[in-house]
This record gives structure tokens, sequence and C-alpha cells, in this order.
């Protein structure tokens, strides 16, 4: 690793002052990617800052209609919430598969969701839900959040709070894992919402993304005949050792059949 | 560039001055001298370092010392007495959980938890939940059985 200069901080704006100040700077949230980037010096920050010692940022609070979740918040913790559990059961589902179970002790959603990698399982539970990504400045609509392969629309000061679900009718997540590495080959979360259904893919292109065709057949009829005969075009899905583009959409239809069948 | 940590490590308070680089499974063994912690693959592949910080199992070689500050650690070393095993010890002592002994204290660490979130778990559900412990003798069968057992004496009201 190359040497940085580490940093505690108690509160947000501590966190986001010394950001401004240092702009090669990095948030550590988890580490769980970040601190493999740092051994393999794929980066080098001159100053982490340390965001596990902010109370805020952690836990997981049920309002009604909808659900907020802290940016600390671990995988774990996810997983095994009674509360999320009974209000997003496919969200649950989903932390409880990201990698292992001591990765998921350490890792936490926010982090996930900063790093937008096109192979984690977040984005496409946040991309499936419409949630909301709430920032030290602004809301930002999933759909506008996940730019590109490790790029969002966050600014480089900017620092997720927390993330806020609108609570599906159902939903349900589905992963064909790769077995050393358990990142997504191809994850697919399905989402009944009030007006509509949503499908987002994940590990199968550059960074997550939305199946529209699917998303109509599922919005007339959510049941696994309305899209057992609609293929997926291979066209611009990752392609590499494990698995080529047309076995890629091959697997986003399982997975998505799958998810139907799962939603709860 | 140096700065200073404290945690509890087996119920003594430690402080050390370090490196800000320094991973947590180097300052268990290098600055604490405590190696029973093991490195194996040292890209959190293998679970060799598994440790408890605040109780809940963690890979050490996958985070920075500090960001375990002011937490508390448990390893291999905490878990039993001068003449008392602890039970997920024993069990893979009896069921012969291990062969060359190096994925071990990682694999005792990770069940430990394991247990603790699933009292009465399947064989299933063991091989499932210990996917982040690799041992490359392969003795996973007398591992699940070991782990088990242990569950049972660590929950008498399974």
């Amino acid at each position: 690793m190359h040497p940085f200069s580490f940093h505690h901080t108690s509160n947000i704006n501590e966190s986001v002052s010394l950001k401004k100040e240092n702009t090669d700077a990095k948030y550590l949230a988890g580490g769980q990617s970040l601190v493999g980037v740092l051994k393999l010096r794929l980066d080098q920050p001159t100053h982490l800052i340390n965001l596990g010692l902010i109370p805020e940022l952690s836990g997981i609070s049920d309002e009604g209609n909808t659900l907020t979740i802290g940016a600390m918040t671990r995988h774990a913790e996810v997983a095994a919430s009674s509360v999320v559990k009974n209000a997003i059961p496919g969200l649950a589902q989903l932390a409880g598969l990201i990698a292992d179970r001591m990765v998921r002790n350490m890792g936490t959603i926010g982090g996930s969701v900063a790093n937008n990698d096109p192979s984690a399982d977040y984005p496409a539970g946040l991309l499936g839900l419409n949630a909301t990504i709430v920032t030290n400045q602004r809301e930002i609509k999933a759909d506008d959040f996940f730019i590109g392969m490790f790029e969002t629309a966050l600014e480089s000061s900017e620092l997720i709070q927390s993330i806020r679900f609108t609570k599906p009718v159902k939903s349900a997540y589905a992963k064909f894992k790769h077995p050393a590495s358990r990142y997504a080959v191809v994850g697919v979360f399905v989402a009944q919402l009030a007006n509509e259904v949503r499908v987002a893919v994940t590990g199968a292109g550059s960074s997550v993304f939305r199946l529209p065709e699917y998303e109509a057949a599922l919005t007339n009829n959510f049941s696994v005949s309305a899209i057992e005969n609609i293929d997926v075009s291979s066209d611009d899905l990752n392609s590499d050792f494990f698995a080529d583009s047309e076995y890629r959409a091959h697997l986003i239809k399982l997975m998505a059949m799958q998810a139907v069948t799962q939603a709860k | 560039m140096s700065i200073q940590v404290s945690m509890v490590i087996n119920g003594q308070s430690v402080q050390k001055e370090i490196e800000e680089r320094t991973l947590l499974v180097n300052f268990i063994r290098d600055h604490c001298r405590l190696t029973g912690t093991h490195i194996g693959c040292d890209t959190a592949q293998c679970g060799a370092c598994t440790v408890h910080l605040n109780g809940r199992a963690i890979k050490s070689c996958s985070i920075l010392a500090m960001q375990a500050q002011g937490g508390t650690i448990t390893t291999i070393e905490g878990i039993s007495t001068e003449d008392q095993l602890h039970p997920m010890q024993e069990a893979f002592k009896t069921h012969h959980g291990l062969q060359c002994g190096y994925c071990t204290p990682g694999m005792i660490m990770s069940a430990i938890d394991l247990v603790k979130n699933f009292p009465n778990p399947s064989k299933e559900l063991i091989r499932e939940q210990l996917d982040g412990n690799l041992c490359r003798c392969t003795g996973y069968h007398n591992i699940v059985v070991a782990i088990q057992e242990a569950a049972k004496v660590m929950n008498p009201t399974n």
C-alpha cells in the first residue's frame, strides 16, 4: 500500500470539510473494496477519511410507506433485519447474498452504492426499487445516479447519508454467483411497485441497467409466462472467460423468471 | 507517518503507534505478537485471518487497524481459558475437523459467529455460510460435522 494520512471524523460536516480541503482524499466506509484496491496499489489517495465512527450514518428506520437505511449500515445488518425482511423482503435477500459473512459484517450499503462496481448487488436493488440516494447536498433518484462503470452522479466531496426506498408490493433478487469471487455473473432484481414493475440487471453490462421490455410485460401480467418467451439481446453485454454475452443474455432471462417466482 | 491506535484485544487494552496503512492482521500478528491469526491468501478469499470485531467475524487482512479504533477484538487466543478449550475447539478436535491446521483459527472464529447467528444450523446452511473460509486440504466434511456438534453444546436447548 502507498502511504496515506488517516482521519477519524465524528460527524458529516467534518468529513465533507476534510474532503474539500484534500482533493485526492477518499472516504472510507467498510473498506471491503477500497482496502483491496489500496493493497493492489490501484489507487493512491493521500488521505483516508474514516466514516466508521459517525453514528448518524448507521441504522434502519421504517416510516410507514418508506424505509430508510443509513449509508454505513452493514450488509449483515440489512440481511438480518426483521424490519427490512418485513418491508422489502427482496432487499434483505439481496444483502444476504453479497460476498461472504465476514465481508457482509464490514461492507456497507453506502460504500457499495458509491463504488458502483458493475457486478455489485446493491445497484440492482436500488435501481429496481426506484430508490432515492440522499446525500449531504441533495436527493438523487437511482435512475440518475448510476452513470457507468464505477461511475456515479456523486460530486467529488458529496457524501451519501442514506438510501430511501418506497415499499414495493413484491420484490425478489435472483443471483447467479461466480463460484469463487461470489460476485454476480448476472443478478436480476424484480420489484412490483404500486403503478409499475421494474427490472434491474447487474453483472451483465458495464453498469447496472433496466430491462424495459420485461418491465412492460410484467406490468401487464406479473407472472413467469409474461417473459418466458422474450429473449434478451446479447448486444453490449459483458463477455469474459467465465461467461460470454450469449450466456449472460440467457442467464438474465432465467434470473428474471426466478425472481418473479420468488417475489413476495 | 504514524498514528496512535487503541483497542481491546482479548480483554487487554492495547495502545500503539503504527503506520496508518497497517492492516489489522499485521497489527495483531506483528505488533501484538498474537500469531494464532493466520495470513493465507491476503486477498479476502480464504478467511484464515478471521477475528471478531465488536462480536462479529471479519477478515482482518481486509481492514486497516485504524478501522478497529476503540473496538473490541477477539482472536483465536482469546476464546479459551488455560485449561478449557472453547466448545468449538473441542468439537474440531473430537471430529478431526482439521488436517494441516492452517485454516483452523479462521474456521473456528467464523464458525463461532455462524452458530451465534444460526443456533441450530443444518449441514447445507453451514456449507453456505462458511463460503468465506477455504480449507486447501479440502477437509470440509469433518469441519461441517464439528460445527454442527459444537452448535448443540453451545445451545443446549436446541
